[in-house]
């Protein structure tokens, strides 16, 4: 049964707190809720979180709900930000929205599109689901940003993504074109790759907008 | 000379940045060449002049440019020079072993009419991992004059290119795109029949990609006739909205696979050489910011810092002005001149001759060319995008990105013509907040040799006026990047490969700045001369440095000091060479020193880079600039004063 809008976002929180922070239980302050909130009266019936005073603890019942809601969220992010380009707090917001519409299989539909991204944009864990394991087991790689490979991984220019055409025509007149083989060669403290011997270095940002096939 | 220039038959040298193409047109040019703005513009474009077989023949030298699609300034300007000036040759200098990757701008230069003669250079760093490429065939294919050669080692090739260019006879071939590209340049071709000097492939080409200057030329030409070619146009780009620009890459990338299939021959086994592994040195934090601190310890405290301020400015002052020239000339006109005042302007305590020629000459020739010096070795090595990329994150933090660190690497040779170089900037954000940081945290050469000289008497001295720099240089940049609006920079950059400098390129860049900096700046330095002359005479200087003693109470300060800082104004060092003298004299203890020094550093620009500061940013800005950097730098004394009196550091 899917719980309600409120219920997933105190589900989002007591994940991050007790599962990436690794503390017990999350206090109603830190939640900001109140003992007679709806959605985690919801919450108590369905059995996924106790309540100890003033603490809420997430029970084991309510782990896997509360890991496929952060899913969702991260996955909202990563949406906003690589594909509408909507950056920054309207991102942030907009995909606080948007991410309780990824139910019934569209979350899947929008990992697969963004193939199987393993970090947020803010560089959180987005737990992996079952469409990531099955990728991982047929070894699918996809299209992955630069800024996925390792130094030393090769790959070929996929696309580049044009959120600014100067730029992207700039890179294009520097050879750094679809169908070109790209060799990562540093990752710190900015992106480093060569293509054929010419040698380019980008920032984070740019290299997010050149898509490579792994080879 | 304006009617030579019409005659004499024109070379225009273009390539991309760090094909060796300054090389190419110094070696063909000699050392006689004029480097000024192209009209209109703030780009500088190299002329000099060349006698092939007789024949007499005006060289200019392009900015670097990618593509006949301008995104930059220096790009624009170098395409305009192509437009405008009707070249007998123009000569595209390629990296052999980015042949694959170059030769798609031969063939848009092609593409465009223009008389192309391509010099493959840099052909031993290519057969040094193992390429061959048979000149002759690619020759044969392109159907113009192709040379090989290593101009730069050796002048491998030079008397090949200069043959080529002796007997360069225009010849024209079509690369044709496919099917459906072809088309619609031949449509949009076909409603244009006004007369252009680039071929109409080319324009059609750019008017797709909407190129905004080639559109107005074509809208000028065509007059009634536009209106067709804007509707058919803006048609084919909606048609392909997906990947216009995309196609036409990616066609010129197959066409250029074409011509070079059988052209160029890899050989396998080409190891990772030392300059590779030195590159990669560079560019990881844990070893290159060690071989930072070693570029900046040999280049400019033990170059620059020992050699130019110490021991040439030794010889120079003490020896040559103290000893033979100045008692020389103060004879010569106690002698000839009986007017006071006059005596005064020529050899009196802010003479021309004793302050504003000894200055220039024996303190900051030496200083700012050791450092020129320092600065090419370091450009031609290669070594400054390696650099960029290292401190990129770093510089994002203030406002900046990594490119930036060029202009503020120069500034500590001339705050002045670092200011000058922040045009190199994308955004006009970044250009303010590095004027800002150029004008407040940068000490110039001549600055930092005097305070060099005057802080190491006092241990810990240094060290406090180093972290107070570095600290204001941070903070003042993370503030700025916070309240400045606009767009966070992005960094791309190319990383041309290590290579050792050549000792005829450092010399040509190091004499070209020098030039600039004596045509800018010396005049600059003998009106100052003549402004404290008369300041003096007249007793507004007195009256100046009167009005500052409150000021230097404040800071702790004896009131000598206030004449240090409004000659700091006048010319940076002045006013740290006044401290000089102050500390000589004993007026000063460690303390009072170190304010003094990190104050002054701080406090305004000289008077030159004022004025260069309102050229490039106006009024508004620099005067906030100026006033901004006045305030912080007093803020700052005051500061320091009370943390230093508190914690018994250097009491």
């Amino acid at each position: 049964m899917k719980v309600s809008d409120k219920a997933e976002e105190i589900l989002e929180s007591l994940w991050i707190t007790t599962e990436e922070k690794g503390e017990d239980a999350c206090h109603f302050e830190r939640l900001g809720i109140s003992p007679e909130d709806e959605g985690l009266a919801e919450l108590i019936r369905q059995a996924f979180v106790e309540v100890n005073g003033d603490w809420v603890r997430l029970r084991k019942e309510g782990r896997e709900e509360a890991r496929m809601t952060v899913r969702r969220h991260r996955l909202a992010e990563r949406l906003m930000m690589d594909i509408l380009d909507i950056k920054g707090v309207t991102g942030d917001e907009r995909a606080c929205e948007f991410e309780h519409l990824l139910h019934h299989g569209v979350d899947t539909k929008i990992c697969t599109l963004l193939n199987h991204p393993t970090t947020c944009p803010h560089g959180k864990p987005i737990p992996p689901g079952s469409c990531c394991q099955q990728a991982r087991q047929s070894g699918d790689v996809g299209v992955v940003a630069l800024t996925e490979l390792k130094a030393g991984e090769h790959g070929e220019i996929a696309y580049l993504s044009a959120t600014d055409a100067g730029k992207m025509q700039k890179l294009m007149s520097m050879g750094v074109l679809p169908g070109s083989d790209l060799v990562v060669t540093r990752t710190f403290p900015s992106y480093v790759f060569k293509v054929g011997y010419s040698e380019f270095a980008v920032d984070s940002e740019l290299g997010r907008e050149i898509f490579v096939r792994k080879t | 000379m304006q009617n030579q220039e019409r005659t004499e038959k024109k070379i225009i040298l273009v390539g991309n940045p760090n094909v060796g193409k300054s090389v190419v047109f110094n070696t063909l040019t000699g050392s006689y060449t004029t480097v000024s703005n192209y009209p209109g513009t703030s780009v500088e474009v190299s002329r000099g002049h060349c006698q092939v077989a007789g024949e007499d023949y005006l060289v200019l030298d392009t900015p670097g440019m990618y593509s006949m699609l301008p995104i930059t300034e220096e790009e624009r300007v170098a395409r305009r020079i192509l437009l405008e000036e009707s070249p007998h040759v123009v000569l595209h200098v390629i990296d052999a072993r980015n042949l694959e990757r170059m030769l798609p701008m031969t063939l848009q230069l092609i593409e465009a009419g223009l008389p192309v003669l391509l010099l493959i250079n840099i052909m031993d760093e290519a057969e040094r991992v193992g390429m061959k490429i048979d000149i002759p065939l690619l020759q044969e294919k392109l159907q113009i004059p192709v040379v090989g050669g290593a101009i730069g080692r050796g002048k491998r090739g030079l008397s090949e290119l200069r043959e080529a260019i002796a007997n360069y006879r225009a010849s024209k071939a079509t690369f044709a795109y496919a099917k459906d590209l072809e088309k619609d340049i031949q449509k949009i071709s076909s409603l244009m029949p006004g007369r252009y000097i680039l071929d109409k492939r080319s324009l059609t080409l750019m008017l797709l990609q909407r190129d905004e200057e080639i559109a107005q030329r074509v809208r000028d030409t065509e007059g009634g006739h536009y209106a067709a070619v804007e509707d058919a146009v803006n048609d084919i780009i909606f048609t392909r909205r997906v990947d216009l620009h995309l196609r036409i890459s990616l066609e010129r990338k197959r066409i250029c696979k074409g011509l070079l299939d059988g052209v160029v021959t890899q050989q396998e086994g080409a190891q990772a050489t030392f300059a590779d592994r030195l590159s990669n040195w560079m560019m990881n934090p844990w070893t290159g910011i060690p071989l930072l601190l070693l570029v900046l310890y040999l280049g400019l405290y033990q170059f620059v810092g020992g050699f130019g301020a110490g021991t040439l400015v030794d010889f120079l002052e003490g020896t040559l002005f103290e000893e033979y020239l100045n008692p020389w000339v103060i004879g010569l006109c106690e002698q000839y001149i009986p007017w006071y005042w006059l005596n005064e302007l020529l050899v009196g305590e802010y003479g021309l001759f004793t302050l504003g020629v000894r200055y220039a000459v024996a303190i900051i020739l030496p200083i700012v060319g050791t450092f020129f010096v320092a600065f090419a070795m370091i450009e031609d090595s290669g070594y400054f995008p390696r650099l960029a990329m290292l401190v990129d994150r770093v510089f994002k933090m203030i406002g900046l990105n990594g490119r930036a660190v060029i202009p503020m690497v120069l500034g500590f040779g001339c705050d002045t013509m670092a200011t000058v170089v922040t045009r190199t900037l994308e955004t006009t954000r970044e250009r303010v907040i590095a004027t800002l940081l150029l004008a407040l945290a940068i000490p110039c050469s001549a600055q930092m040799g005097v305070i060099l000289g005057l802080l190491s008497g006092v241990p810990g001295a240094l060290l406090v006026w180093m972290a107070c720099m570095v600290g204001v240089f941070l903070l003042v940049g993370l503030l700025a990047a916070q309240v400045m609006p606009g767009e966070r920079p992005m960094f791309y950059m190319e990383i041309p490969p290590l290579r050792l400098p050549q000792p005829q390129n450092v010399m040509i860049k190091t004499l070209t700045r020098m030039q600039w900096y004596f045509m800018e700046i010396f005049p600059l330095f003998m009106i100052a001369s003549v402004l404290l002359w008369a300041g003096k005479l007249t007793g507004a200087l007195q009256w100046l440095v009167e009005m500052f003693n409150p000021v230097m109470r404040l800071l702790g300060l004896p009131h000598e000091a206030s004449a240090a800082f409004i000659f700091g104004f006048f010319r940076r060092d002045f006013g740290a060479a006044g401290l000089y003298d102050l500390q000589t004299e004993g007026l000063l203890n460690p303390v009072q020193l170190t304010v003094a020094a990190v104050t002054l550093t701080l406090f305004v620009p000289c008077v030159a880079q004022f004025l260069v500061m309102q050229k490039e940013r106006g009024w508004r800005t620099s005067l906030m600039i100026f006033f901004m950097v006045t305030g912080m730098a007093f803020t700052v004394g005051w500061s320091l004063n009370k943390a230093l009196m508190l914690t018994g550091i250097l009491s």
